[in-house]
């Protein structure tokens, strides 16, 4: 897996297991493709009928990275990748969760448009799977925690606050923001930093799979102090690749607003 | 006669770089959307046809921009339905 070097990168020496990179659009795209910049060795995940996708995609990026397949809701392919790495890396420095999913019918209908089938799905794709992934890829993430420090990174929609039309995924996004804090508890004594980045909207395949998205560029629009360009993931990148630096080595638990500033605004 | 006979030439020169680049088209949609090559014609519509979803067309989409060496922005494709539009989109960079 050979790497792209820049000078004074910030990620030189790295080694950053990427999930959710569907398109070119994805906001996992534009944090692997900056990593690579930056001087990460990387390497992607891809799942289902996606895969080829991802497979497709990788190769748009400044180096091509191995992609191995995992779907977070089977943990013999979790495992099967997890033991794939295992036999190039000896540690994980960084692993990007930037994964998420619910049923039509849990996403634009209210709350009692959902039952629990469709529910637990989008909880065990969107929430559960933040675990699941630390889980497996555990001793990898260990090893580098061992070795000065490593860093797991999600991605989220602020969970504070009822949005329209994101029902049942923002009960999920919910459990994510409490599930990283938890998590940071539990792995922080092994060197594992763990924290969100909440984006604000940006036009990828999961978002344009939400009935009434638009409502959320308008809020945006009129919102965000700095403004917000819903076609940009640099933003996101950016603070997804400084929490897998050196630059945060204290911050864990934390939830990092990169959204032009709209949370802060009450109207 | 002479240039009655050029024009025809060169017209049938476009049908067959037309065709070839059809051809091309084909061989991706077949490839990505694993369909019969027979099915791939320029009335079919993708979705009730060939059984084609989103993704699907993002792949598609993909394959034709790596095939074809051309970019296509993702406004452009929004009221495609068939494969006669999309060939027009792609033939219209070429
Ligand atoms: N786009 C936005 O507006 C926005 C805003 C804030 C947060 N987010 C979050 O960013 C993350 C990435 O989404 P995106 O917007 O880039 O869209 P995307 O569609 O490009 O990515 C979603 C990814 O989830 C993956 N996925 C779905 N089910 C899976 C499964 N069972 N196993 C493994 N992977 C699976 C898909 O393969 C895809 O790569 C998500 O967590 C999303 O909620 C997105």
């Amino acid at each position: 897996m050979p790497g792209y070097h820049a000078p004074m990168a910030i990620l030189a020496g790295k080694r950053i297991l990427v999930t959710g990179v569907l398109t070119e659009e994805s906001l996992a795209f534009g944090v692997a493709r900056l990593a690579i910049e930056e001087g990460a060795e990387v390497v992607l995940t891809g799942a289902g009928r996606g895969l080829r996708l991802t497979e497709r995609v990788a190769r748009r990026l400044p180096s091509t990275p191995e992609v191995l397949e995992a779907d977070v809701t089977v943990p013999d392919q979790l495992q099967a990748a997890a033991s794939r790495l295992g036999q190039h890396w000896d540690r994980l420095d960084g692993l990007l969760h930037a994964i998420a999913y619910a049923p039509p019918e849990a996403l634009g209908r209210g709350m009692f448009g959902a039952g629990w089938d469709q529910v637990s799905t989008a909880l065990h794709v969107s929430t559960y799977s933040l675990k699941a992934l630390v889980e497996h890829f555990g001793p990898l993430l260990e090893a580098a925690g061992r070795a000065g420090g490593a860093s797991v990174v999600g991605l989220d929609f602020d969970a504070t606050v009822a949005w329209p039309v994101y029902d049942w995924m923002g009960v999920a996004k919910a459990g994510l923001e409490s599930l990283a804090r938890y998590l940071a508890r539990d792995l922080g004594p092994k060197g594992i930093r763990v924290n969100l980045v909440a984006a604000g909207p940006v036009r990828t395949v999961a978002a344009k799979s939400i009935p009434g998205f638009g409502t959320f560029e308008q809020t945006w629009k009129e919102r965000a102090p700095l403004g917000w360009d819903v076609h940009d993931t640099t933003a996101v990148a950016k603070a997804c690749v400084a929490l897998f630096s050196d630059w945060f080595p204290m911050t864990t638990g934390e939830l990092l607003h990169v959204d032009g500033g709209a949370h802060a605004l009450g109207a | 006669m002479t240039s009655a006979r050029r024009i025809s030439g060169q017209g049938a020169d476009e049908t067959v770089d037309s065709d070839a680049a059809f051809e091309k088209f084909r061989q991706c949609a077949v490839e990505v959307l694993q369909v019969p090559e027979e099915k791939v014609t320029k009335e079919a519509r993708f979705a009730d046809d060939l059984d084609a979803d989103s993704l699907d067309l993002v792949e598609l989409v993909m394959a034709l921009e790596e095939s074809f060496d051309i970019t296509v922005e993702e406004t452009e494709l929004e009221n495609i339905e068939t494969v006669g539009q999309a060939f027009d989109l792609i033939a219209s960079k070429l």
